[in-house]
């Protein structure tokens, strides 16, 4: 049996009020609030986070390759694979291809996927950005989905059939340099791909000897706000099975959307569901997957369901504009940042993504960096690695820096110690100035420091355990 | 420490110290030949009487050539010392240090620090290239981790806690406007104090010192030959640096309510100086108040208040210029600014005037034990120095 085994999905914890944007303009936009991935969150950040909601229970040494699907990757040129795997400690032997460009991107590595040998980590994620005031900006939200896809007893939904198919069509298009996605007029696009959905729909139930009153959920992810009803409408979809695109609560996350209501369907689904996932740009992806009883074992996650519960929605437009670097700042009156020493990086790879210190073999103390000697007892190079990262922990003392640089002033920056030992001074991130408090429980968080000289800066900081 | 230890050994027999302030007009080689000959000129000699040099300066110059270059010394050792913010103390250890092996009997030892040209506001480090993971966090910052730990280890509550810190920057400035060589020569009221901007949580702006330019410097020599150059030299009794392993971010057990470099360098002066009860036995203390939490730790890391005690010291007016035990009678780092280099040297300064009876307006009664401390890196790493002098050999 192939299909899925496991999903995980992050969404960020600022929301924009779509609200403050009308007030902002005065024009009017769309009701509701949109994930903002925030200042120190990017593509790659995000489906690290997703990939560690999906690989609860799960062990990281069983996954034999990697599709990473995003339109906002960090680099135009260097991959990403390796800091995906090394932060989620995936075998240095990880089969990886990153697809980018379409907002199919997430929903083909699904596909292919699905038709591969071994077991494939399938991560989507964006941050699309668009232009202030336009209908994109309404609508565009940030987030990342992961799946596990492979066979055996553990698939909790079992695919029954895929298709794609390739519809050549300018509809939105980004080009190097651009700040913003460009559209064509949207009603040229939109009954062009309805008409084109609609018929390649058919067409595949057809081939199931199906119809579409026999699924129980469909999930549509098309252009546009209303687009999805539409297809729904001309497909005979009724109220009850159409999967909410959670645009009220996330908005329309690029790569990641489909797989976004693919998720929200799983956890609402029961063994025996059938769930149809419809993803159109350029071309149409079709998945229909059978839902199974061990979708009742999947260990407890975050997913689509909790995420949207945790966020932080007085996200002000001004920080949303500075955040997105919409808006240029006057830089701070302090020397520009220096990029980051790629040896030093190179050196510390496994500690700095997959957040291993050493713990010493005389006298058990962990310890965070890494030390060649034992800060407890002295003991030279008798040390053994030791992951810090999934280890409860909290704060001793904390800070809040304003004259430290940076787009979320204040930085709050706390001492942080981990049970079973070992101690770390950290950033703590997402969490309000007046929440924090000696005691307060933290997790670790994946996230992109800074950007300097091209060179984007992957390390963990701390957030407040909710 | 060695059998013989430093206690008695040298004596500063001139010193100059140049006003710290924001010098727009003067560079760093001006700095360094005034505050040289004021120092040469103090201690009745020629440039060509000093032997060797150590320079303190952690940015404004490399090697000892910064120094020989604008004196035009006559091809003689000069050393650049940077050991942080306590470079300047440290330039002072090594020299004192060549004396007492005997291998030289007159040396300078100078500090300097440019920190006004950078343009930017606070201090400005050039470090070496890293991977760049290290916190975001500010100097104010870094020291701030100190104050909620010790208001709760304590049971200060937030108000009370940020009053104690009030109190210490008050005192700072109080007798800084006594002293015509601060940066800052105003008295400064307890709310403007506690009302100061937030810049690192409880810390307000006026909980840190200031940013200046400045250079201080000591003529030391042989203490058997000390008298040959004025009536009251100052005795070196004990010099003491520590730097700290960093045990205090990996390990659980430091609670950043204290500095343990500061525990350790303290008590290895006490010792090489035969202090038995720092509290009785010392009458100034010139410390490291970078920032108002750090002095409160310092009183209780040096043994001038109990643990856990410091706080209610401080509103007893226990440190104050007519208190038990003055700290930072010219004004400290609150008033004085901190330009790295110099700042250890002016600390010995104003144990030396206060020795000589010229400290005017700040002059103690008849001190006759102070103790100097610096420290250079964060709470739970770093540099720190304890010096004690003395108006008599003991």
């Amino acid at each position: 049996m192939k299909g899925i085994i496991s999903y995980g999905a992050y969404i960020p914890y600022n929301r924009l009020q779509r609200s403050r944007i009308k007030e902002f303009f005065g024009t009017s936009g769309l009701s509701g609030e949109k994930s903002v991935a925030g200042y120190d969150e990017d593509s790659v950040s995000m489906s690290v986070e997703a990939a560690i909601d999906c690989l609860q229970g799960f062990n990281a040494e069983q996954i034999d390759s990697v599709f990473f699907a995003t339109t906002t990757g960090p680099y135009t040129e260097k991959s990403s694979i390796p800091t995906i795997s090394k932060a989620l400690d995936l075998r240095a032997g990880v089969k990886g291809i990153e697809a980018a460009q379409s907002l199919r991107a997430g929903s083909s590595s699904l596909l292919v996927a699905l038709d591969q040998e071994g077991t494939t980590l399938v991560l989507a994620s964006d941050h699309q950005l668009s232009g202030p005031g336009g209908t994109n900006e309404q609508l565009f939200g940030d987030g990342a989905v992961s799946f596990i896809v492979g066979t055996g007893e553990d698939v909790i939904a079992k695919v029954v059939d895929t298709t794609s198919v390739q519809v050549e069509i300018i509809k939105q298009w980004r080009n190097e340099g651009d700040p913003f996605v460009q559209n064509w007029e949207d009603r040229f696009a939109s009954s062009v791909y309805t008409t084109k959905i609609y018929e390649s729909v058919l067409e595949f139930l057809d081939n199931n000897n199906l119809s579409i009153s026999d699924i129980s959920k469909v999930a549509i992810s098309a252009p546009g706000t209303k687009g999805y009803l539409k297809i729904a409408k001309s497909l005979g979809v009724s109220k009850e099975q159409i999967q909410d695109p959670l645009f009220d609560q996330v908005g329309q996350t690029g790569s990641s959307h489909s797989g976004l209501m693919l998720i929200s369907a799983l956890e609402e689904a029961k063994p025996g569901d059938t769930i149809l996932v419809v993803n159109f740009a350029e071309g149409t992806d079709i998945m229909l997957y059978q839902v199974t009883d061990s979708i009742a074992k999947l260990s407890k996650r975050r997913g689509v369901r909790d995420y949207i519960e945790v966020k932080n929605n007085e996200l002000s437009y001004a920080d949303y504009l500075k955040w997105k670097e919409i808006i240029k700042m006057e830089p701070p009156r302090r020397p520009a940042k220096e990029r980051p020493s790629a040896p030093a990086l190179y050196r510390n790879y496994d500690q700095n993504l997959g957040f291993y210190g050493s713990k010493c073999q005389v006298c058990n103390t962990p310890q965070f960096p890494k030390q060649r000697v034992c800060v407890e007892c002295q003991t030279k190079d008798k040390m053994e690695d030791y992951r810090f990262f999934g280890r409860t922990a909290e704060i001793v003392t904390f800070t809040l820096d304003y004259l430290a640089p940076t787009p979320a002033s204040p930085a709050l920056v706390a001492v942080i110690d981990f049970e079973g030992g070992g101690r770390i001074i950290s950033e703590v991130t997402d969490c309000d100035p007046a929440e924090i408090k000696i005691g307060m429980d933290v997790e670790l968080t994946f996230r992109r420091l800074y950007e300097a000289g091209g060179i984007h800066n992957y390390f963990w900081k701390v957030r407040p355990k909710r | 420490m060695g059998k013989q230890g430093i206690r008695d050994r040298v004596a500063v027999v001139g010193m100059g110290c140049t006003r710290f302030a924001e010098h727009w007009d003067k560079s760093v080689d001006d700095l360094l030949v005034e505050v040289a000959y004021d120092a040469l000129d103090d201690a009745g000699i020629l440039p060509t009487d000093i032997e060797a040099a150590w320079l303190g300066t952690m940015n404004s110059g490399v090697a000892g050539i910064t120094l020989s270059g604008p004196l035009k010394t006559k091809y003689i050792p000069v050393t650049r010392v940077e050991n942080m913010c306590a470079t300047g103390s440290e330039a002072f250890r090594n020299a004192c240090y060549a004396v007492a092996s005997g291998v030289f009997d007159v040396v300078l030892a100078i500090g300097v620090e440019k920190l006004k040209d950078s343009g930017y506001s606070g201090l400005v480090s050039n470090r070496p290239p890293s991977d760049g993971t290290s916190p975001n966090i500010t100097a104010p910052a870094s020291f701030s981790f100190l104050a909620p730990a010790y208001f709760n280890k304590y049971g200060l509550d937030p108000k009370q806690g940020k009053k104690v810190l009030s109190r210490i920057a008050w005192k700072n400035h109080k007798n800084g406007s006594l002293n015509p060589k601060a940066q800052f020569r105003n008295e400064v009221s307890l709310e403007q104090i506690e009302k100061s901007p937030i810049i690192a949580s409880p810390l307000g702006i006026m909980d840190c010192s200031g940013v200046a330019d400045g250079a201080s410097a000591a003529v030391i020599v042989r203490s058997e030959d000390a008298h040959k150059y004025r009536k009251y030299p100052m005795y070196v009794k004990a010099l003491s640096t520590v730097a700290g392993p960093g045990d205090g971010r990996i390990k659980q057990d430091f609670d950043f309510t204290s500095i343990r470099e500061n525990i350790v360098a303290s008590n290895a002066a006490y010792k090489e100086a035969g202090i038995e009860n720092p509290r009785e036995e010392i009458d100034m203390a010139e410390v490291h108040d970078c920032f108002t939490p750090t002095e409160l730790v310092i009183y209780e890391d040096l043994g001038f208040s109990e643990r856990g005690q410091a706080w209610k010291d401080v509103l007893n007016g226990d440190f104050d210029l007519d208190g038990r035990l003055p700290v930072n009678p010219d004004g400290g780092l609150k008033s004085f600014g901190h330009p790295i280099g110099a700042t250890g040297l002016r600390m010995l300064y104003e144990m030396y005037l206060q020795f000589q009876g010229k400290a005017g307006k700040r002059q103690l009664d008849n001190p006759k034990i102070g103790l100097t401390h610096n420290l250079g890196g964060n709470p739970w790493q770093c540099v720190s120095f304890v010096s004690i002098v003395g108006k008599e050999i003991s």
